[in-house]
């Protein structure tokens, strides 16, 4: 999509005293490793440090939700991922408050620094979710949240005046926690993550993993990925989404060994071997949550917050958004159908 | 940058600002992302105004150390030509692909009342262009690759006295559409304290007409020092050379005169290192404030085709129902044209039926008088 260079609208008339190329690709400059001297540096690969300090002014935006029924520990590993009170956790239903009817959105916006790098971390939150009686479509509310955000941002986008940098509150990455029950799936797990693994990046997650031994860690782990792959459920890091070689070796290992990550969240601190540590106490030992050993929170944490989280973001607005938009645009949902029938579809190209 | 300011930032109130009990990891970020652009590469385009024979090439190829020559151009062409020239560099982990627009047979037509209009159309071009693509129902703009001009460096002729009528009437059908960064060509060919006057003869010129040139950012304490020094240096008196001088033991790009040797990368005797590495350590802001002028474009352009963001009721009207009224507009022009087109058409097939019969008619008489006899 190369535009070439203008020609004259006199060309007809006059004759080409000289032979006019459209593009000319120049020879490359030398790769570095022949011509080192101080002439051949030109300082280009400064472009990195000002990417960097211009990221490190703007900050980050991060929206991170969690599904699943309660009691499963939501808060206390979102908490824990982020090392403060991020989530408050819902102390069970009083005798005077009513089980809500319908899942419930709450979205709750925490300011987090570390390192010169700001963040704004956004919580969303699900509760209710596969706590009625009858769970059919439970999963709606989300759909149409993560569906709204979406419209608030191509609604931004579609202005004629914009903002300089759009509010980004669309949800990069959906935690979902899978029961520890030991043999497989529950239909309300499958049908949530098969509507919605088309709209968000869903990362499994199996909570409470300290009820389980290895073997039956390892069992579960297994006949979850099967019945994924069998429903044809694709979570992050999506196959199809992989760049290049590198990448595809790296999410490979990740999607067939480590996931869904087995993991036990806690906040409160315990002495083992003269460290403070993270973890649960029980009559039977200390349950070291950071300890790869005995649960796989340091996974999920590394593999989310430090490896991938600009790629969720990356996901989230190069396929996510754009698909989305692509379907508001020419499905005309929610305009008032046209009247005339178009014989040839075109493409919105002014 | 404590995290109290990014608790007052516009966008963040109603936030609470957490303080974290250990370390999470997400100061890996800018690394992250860093490592995406990377991979994916950056790309710079620059455009060069300037008479012919002013040494664009010449610059373009010391400053990059990569051979910009083309075929020497004629001072006979109607009008103003851009000739563009894409190359590839890489300087550590740095893939840069960087495209050199050249104006070709600028200022030698006679009669020069158009001469800018063709860089002015070539700018708007590259907006239209990636304007349309962000319109496009299905779109890659990850994947597109930008053409939209980044600076432009703009050849001031070393007269020594001022600026021309052409370089002004230039100059501001420009100033709000692409960076302007003057340079003064040829350079070596003014003595240094000429040089002095000229440069304040030039930038007095510039603000007396109204003319907005690039200022290089003076907002961050690092290098608003060294910044606010180069504006001061502007316009740029450069020297380009194509060719290398054996100096000492090392090839050197200069031009070698009977006198002495003009060494292009010597501060002292031009500017060509000072606008390299302004250009290199400057490139995000320029293209910042490309996306600005973009975004300019865009807004004018849209509101000559009739959307706005607030409707008759000033109720907030979206672009998609603006976007589909001429949709629908585009089909009925469409479908009228396509039945105009038919009917012509059958029009010349009867016409040319009723060509064919008569022919028919005359081939058939001479058959009958041959019989005769």
């Amino acid at each position: 999509m190369f535009k070439g260079p203008v020609e004259s609208k006199n060309e007809a008339t006059m004759s080409e005293l000289v032979p006019e190329p459209r593009q000319k690709p120049v020879v490359p400059m030398k790769p570095m490793g022949i011509n080192t001297s101080l002439l051949g540096y030109i300082g280009i690969d400064t472009i990195i440090e000002q990417m960097r300090k211009k990221t490190m002014k703007t900050g980050f935006d991060f929206n991170i939700m969690v599904v699943g029924q309660s009691g499963l520990g939501k808060s206390t590993l979102v908490n824990t991922l982020f090392k403060s009170q991020v989530s408050r956790k819902s102390s069970g239903w009083n005798r005077e408050e009513k089980i809500p009817k319908t899942v419930e959105i709450k979205a709750i916006g925490h300011v987090i620094e570390e390192g010169g790098v700001k963040m704004k971390l956004t919580v969303i939150d699900t509760p209710g979710f596969g706590d009625q009686i009858n769970n059919e479509n439970c999963w709606e509310p989300i759909e149409k949240y993560i569906n709204e955000q979406y419209e608030k941002f191509l609604k931004e986008e579609v202005n004629i005046a914009r903002k300089k940098r759009i509010p980004d509150t669309r949800v990069h990455c959906c935690l979902y926690f899978i029961s520890p029950t030991g043999h497989s799936l529950r239909p309300l797990d499958l049908e949530f993550m098969k509507h919605l693994s088309k709209v968000v990046n869903i990362i499994p997650v199996i909570a409470k993993a300290d009820t389980m031994t290895l073997e039956e860690k390892t069992e579960f782990k297994q006949r979850v990925r099967k019945e994924l792959e069998v429903n044809g459920i694709e979570f992050y890091p999506q196959k199809e989404f992989d760049e290049d070689l590198e990448d595809k070796t790296e999410n490979d290992k990740i999607r067939q060994e480590s996931m869904p990550f087995a993991v036990v969240g806690s906040d409160k601190e315990y002495q083992v071997n003269g460290k403070r540590v993270l973890g649960r106490k029980t009559p039977w030992g200390i349950i070291e949550v950071e300890n790869l050993n005995h649960c796989e929170f340091a996974l999920l944490r590394d593999f989310v917050i430090r490896t991938h989280l600009q790629d969720l973001k990356e996901v989230t607005h190069n396929i996510h958004y754009e698909t989305y938009r692509a379907k508001r645009l020419n499905g005309n949902g929610g305009l008032p159908p046209m009247t005339v029938e178009t014989e040839e579809n075109h493409e919105s190209n002014l | 940058m404590a995290a109290s300011d990014a608790g007052r930032h516009p966008q963040n109130v109603g936030c609470r600002t957490l303080s974290l009990s250990a370390h999470v990891g997400f100061d890996s970020l800018p690394d992250q992302l860093l490592r995406k652009s990377i991979k994916h590469g950056f790309c710079f385009n620059i455009l060069c105004i300037g008479e012919t024979g002013i040494g664009k090439s010449a610059l373009m190829s010391s400053l990059f150390n990569t051979n910009f020559e083309d075929s020497p151009s004629t001072h006979f062409l109607s009008s103003v030509r851009l000739r563009a020239q894409t190359c590839e560099l890489q300087e550590s982990n740095v893939l840069l692909k960087l495209t050199v627009v050249k104006t070709v047979g600028f200022g030698d037509q006679v009669n020069k009342v158009d001469t800018y209009q063709p860089i002015v159309d070539y700018i708007d071009a590259q907006f239209e262009a990636y304007l349309e693509e962000e319109l496009k129902v299905i779109r890659s703009l990850f994947s597109y690759h930008d053409t939209r001009i980044h600076v432009c460096l703009y050849f001031i002729s070393p007269t020594g006295r001022s600026l021309k009528t052409i370089d002004l009437l230039t100059l501001r059908s420009l100033d709000s559409k692409v960076n302007i960064i003057p340079v003064i060509g040829k350079a070596d060919s003014i003595s240094k304290a000429e040089l002095q006057e000229f440069k304040k003869k030039i930038m007095s010129e510039l603000v007396s007409n109204g003319i907005r040139i690039y200022q290089f950012p003076t907002d961050d304490e690092t290098v608003s020092e060294i910044n606010t020094i180069t504006n001061g240096y502007l316009p740029f008196a450069v020297v380009g050379s194509m060719e290398k001088v054996k100096i000492g033991n090392k090839m050197v790009r200069a031009r070698q005169y009977p006198w002495g040797v003009v060494k292009v990368e010597n501060e002292s005797h031009c500017d060509t290192i000072k606008l390299r590495r302004m250009l290199c350590t400057n490139m995000e802001d320029l293209k910042e404030k490309t996306r600005a002028y973009y975004e300019l474009y865009r807004r004018c352009r849209l509101e000559k085709l009739g959307c706005r963001d607030i409707g008759p009721e000033n109720k907030p009207v979206s672009l998609q129902e603006v976007i589909e009224a001429k949709r629908l507009e585009f089909c009925l022009e469409m479908e009228r044209k396509e039945e105009e087109i038919k009917q012509r058409f059958l029009q010349r097939v009867n016409e040319k039926a009723a060509m064919l019969e008569e022919a028919e008619q005359q081939a058939s008489m001479p058959v009958c008088l041959v019989s005769v006899f």
